[in-house]
């Protein structure tokens, strides 16, 4: 029996990886006239969606997807949430 | 005596790499599709510079999954010769081939200029023409090309002498000040431990024909091509 799963995967720098976008928009929150704002990272969203047997097997199927393309562990760290696609086949 | 050039959806600067082996030194070059599965005929592996696969995702990350990389990592795994130009150290780096990343330049901006490299040793067949300490200025044009690595791993590579260029100023200072894109310890090109793998962020194949102004580059093609044509192999681990 398989089931479709909506995966929403969140892709970040590792905090000790320098991000001058993240500056660069910073810098521009600044000059907008937001000096309340801090720490400024851009990442990476992606959606898709993954049909497995079960809630375990998609997120371990998720976690290699994530480690072999996704993410760059070298210089990315990963998480994803997974929500059970309403009316999927048996 | 065989060289190929590996052509990715994007790559683009295959030819100028064909024209530097085989129009300048007259080697057997062939081009390699990405999904080819076959390069036993090959003696160096020439990855080059372009944008395979838009750069999507991240550059080179799409790329090193294209069938033709199972046999590059085969190939460097026997101890033969893979030179990854631009791109290609992308490739190299997400293949797990050479270790770190390359990340966004520290200042946002596409670089295209001529720098200069300080060449950090002469006993590789990549640099065995130039003298170690020498400096040499390559053309770069790249928009992610900082390397980073981490602590642990920067000092493994520095240890074991795997840097093998840096970015420096023209009398071969090495600072801030002359690192173009903020690469960590101003690193511009590493090999492998066994010394077969090499990825570099600078174009030497631009800097090979005379009528280009520049044949600073051509170094690293003659000295590999001859130790190669040598026999010269690396231990194989």
């Amino acid at each position: 029996m398989s089931q479709k799963f909506h995966a929403q995967i969140y892709v970040t720098l590792r905090p000790s990886v320098l991000d001058p976008a993240g500056v660069a928009v910073q810098s521009g929150l600044s000059h907008l006239g937001y000096e309340n704002v801090d720490q400024v990272r851009i990442g990476k969203y992606v959606e898709l969606t993954i049909t497995a047997a079960s809630e375990d097997e998609a997120k371990v199927s998720l976690d290699r997807i994530c480690d072999q393309l996704l993410a760059n562990p070298v210089i990315e760290n990963y998480r994803f949430e997974l929500k059970t696609v309403s009316g999927a086949g048996v | 005596m065989k060289v190929g050039v590996v052509v990715f959806p994007g790559s683009n600067c295959d030819r100028d790499v064909v024209w530097v082996s085989s129009g300048l030194l007259g080697c057997q070059t062939r081009m390699v599709w990405h999904e080819e599965t076959d390069i036993s005929d090959i003696d160096v592996v020439v990855i080059p510079g372009g944008f395979s696969y838009g750069d999507y995702l991240r550059c080179g990350a799409i790329a090193r999954f294209s069938p033709v990389m199972r046999e590059v990592v085969k190939h460097a795994e026997q101890g033969k010769f893979v030179l990854g130009i631009c791109n290609g150290f992308q490739v190299l780096t997400e293949a797990g081939l050479l270790p770190g990343a390359l990340t966004r330049n520290r200042d946002l901006h596409f670089i295209c200029d001529r720098v200069p490299l300080k060449v950090e040793r002469s006993d590789l067949p990549w640099t065995c023409e130039y003298g170690a300490g020498g400096v040499i200025t390559l053309p770069v044009a790249h928009g992610e090309g900082r390397y980073y690595a981490d602590a642990e791993t920067l000092a493994e590579l520095e240890n074991n002498g795997q840097v093998l260029f840096r970015y420096c100023g023209p009398a071969g200072e090495v600072n801030e000040a002359n690192n173009c894109n903020g690469s960590l310890n101003n690193i511009a090109g590493i090999c492998n431990k066994q010394g077969n793998v090499l990825g570099m962020m600078p174009h030497p194949e631009r800097a090979s024909d005379p009528a280009l102004g520049n044949t600073d580059g051509i170094g690293l093609f003659k000295g590999l091509l001859a130790r190669v044509k040598a026999g010269e192999k690396v231990p194989v681990l």
